[in-house]
């Protein structure tokens, strides 16, 4: 019963803190810029003025695909704090991104469709990291449940300290950070509009936003478990990660989705293999 | 209270489509010294984006003619409601040197409502800023009687 009721907070909080968490992303960027930036709370105001705004259908297929991809990044939030299977929260989180493309994949518009191709890709780019990720936290603690994880004991990253590099890989392209934000990019770059996002608008365009903050708050929950044993650890890691990516973002540039492919998976996949086998021989 | 949180969201955050009618590119560089840290437009919420589709805002340097007036339309009504329509620059305004010229409409208000003009040849940042804060205004006076 706890767990459920810590399950239903987390889901009703988690939007608050994943806008948070945008919001201060785009101060501290605007930091490193040396510029102002906009208000910590820029990422709500932007959410509720585009659900004021009035709907521009392409068509209705449009409303289903944002959604189940909104309810599965719910449902992953959901599952992670009930301390359920990975494997499980893997399945849905999928599911949830593939008919986010399939919405893009529905109109006829040539920046969505690029973009739609390119998220694929970006998607086929990380999730087998993922896997391996889960795999190896399994290879540790004897089980995908993310409550053994918790009930360890000792914090995974000393034992898993490769693979949690090959997390921030699949970390920095799920939250579509430079130089792998190839399929929807923020702000000035222009070059695909804006990809996948191209068709979609107003309040669609804004249940992706919080849907898309679900997804921060479930990585970093990935992120989080790899010192799960001490809340301060836990913490210090999170902020840590988070500015290591923030700084990734600013200091490089967009590259080609064959180079994010050859790249993430020649060096993700070594230092997976690196690390099962140190774990096996171990 | 989700329409007090709504209105707010209008005043707070508008994002900008930035549509250039053939202009000198004097008032495009202009716009886009907005975006640098000097004047960091980003601080009042304002993105220059590239998709007519997520804009509030249609932003139209240069002279319209009779090739570009259909562009202009298409993409004023690609914006979702509510919008608003800055012209900018002498040419924007009326057609600015070249008004006479037997392919140009004149100005952007020729084609499409326009809420916000913004003089000059071309304008200086602070103007455009300031056009912004007065279409803001605008949006904000047609809420309050509204309710």
């Amino acid at each position: 019963m706890g767990k459920l009721l810590l399950a239903t907070i987390a889901v009703i909080l988690a939007p608050v803190v994943g806008g948070l968490i945008a919001g201060l992303d785009r101060k501290l960027t605007a930091w490193l810029q040396s510029r102002v930036g906009p208000p910590i709370l820029q990422p709500f105001y932007d959410v509720f003025k585009l659900l004021g705004k009035s709907p521009m259908l392409i068509n209705p297929w449009q409303i289903l695909t944002v959604w189940v991809y909104l309810v599965s990044s719910m449902l992953t939030v959901f599952l992670f704090f009930m301390g359920s299977d990975l494997l499980l929260m893997f399945f849905v989180l999928t599911i949830g991104a593939v008919f986010f493309v399939m919405g893009a994949l529905s109109t006829q518009s040539p920046y969505a469709q690029v973009g739609a191709q390119r998220e694929l890709v970006t998607m086929l780019t990380y999730e087998p990291l993922i896997i391996l990720v889960f795999v190896s936290i399994a290879m540790v603690t004897g089980s995908f449940k993310v409550s053994e994880v918790f009930t360890y004991g000792k914090p995974l990253l000393y034992q898993l300290p490769l693979m949690f590099v090959v997390l921030g890989y699949a970390l920095t392209i799920k939250l579509r950070k430079s130089p792998f934000d190839i399929s929807a990019c923020h702000h000035a770059h222009q070059e695909v509009v804006r990809g996948v996002l191209t068709e979609y608008s107003g309040p669609q365009l804004a249940m992706i936003e919080i849907a898309h903050w679900y997804d921060v708050v479930f990585v970093l929950g990935l992120v989080g478990l790899f010192w799960a044993s001490s809340f301060w650890g836990c913490a210090v890691l999170l902020a840590v990660t988070y500015f290591a990516e923030l700084v990734i973002d600013n200091v490089t540039a967009r590259m080609t989705y064959k180079w994010m492919l050859k790249t993430v998976w020649g060096w993700g996949l070594a230092l997976s293999v690196l690390n099962l086998l140190w774990l096996y021989a171990g | 209270m989700l329409k007090d949180w709504i209105n707010k969201g209008r005043l707070k955050s508008p994002w900008i489509v930035h549509f250039d009618c053939g202009s000198c590119n004097g008032c495009d560089i202009e716009v886009l010294a907005c975006l640098t840290p000097l004047y960091d437009v980003e601080r009042f919420g304002i993105i220059n984006i590239g998709d007519p589709k997520h804009a509030d805002v249609l932003l139209v340097t240069g002279t319209v003619n009779h090739r570009n007036k259909h562009v202009l339309k298409n993409i004023y009504d690609q914006m979702p409601s509510p919008k608003a329509v800055i012209a900018m620059g002498a040419c924007g305004l009326t057609g600015g040197v070249f008004r006479e010229a037997y392919n140009v409409v004149g100005g952007v208000d020729k084609v499409i409502p326009v809420d916000v003009y913004v003089r000059g040849c071309p304008p200086k940042p602070e103007a455009i800023i300031d056009g912004v804060v007065h279409a803001l205004g605008k949006v904000k006076a047609a809420l309050e009687a509204a309710g």
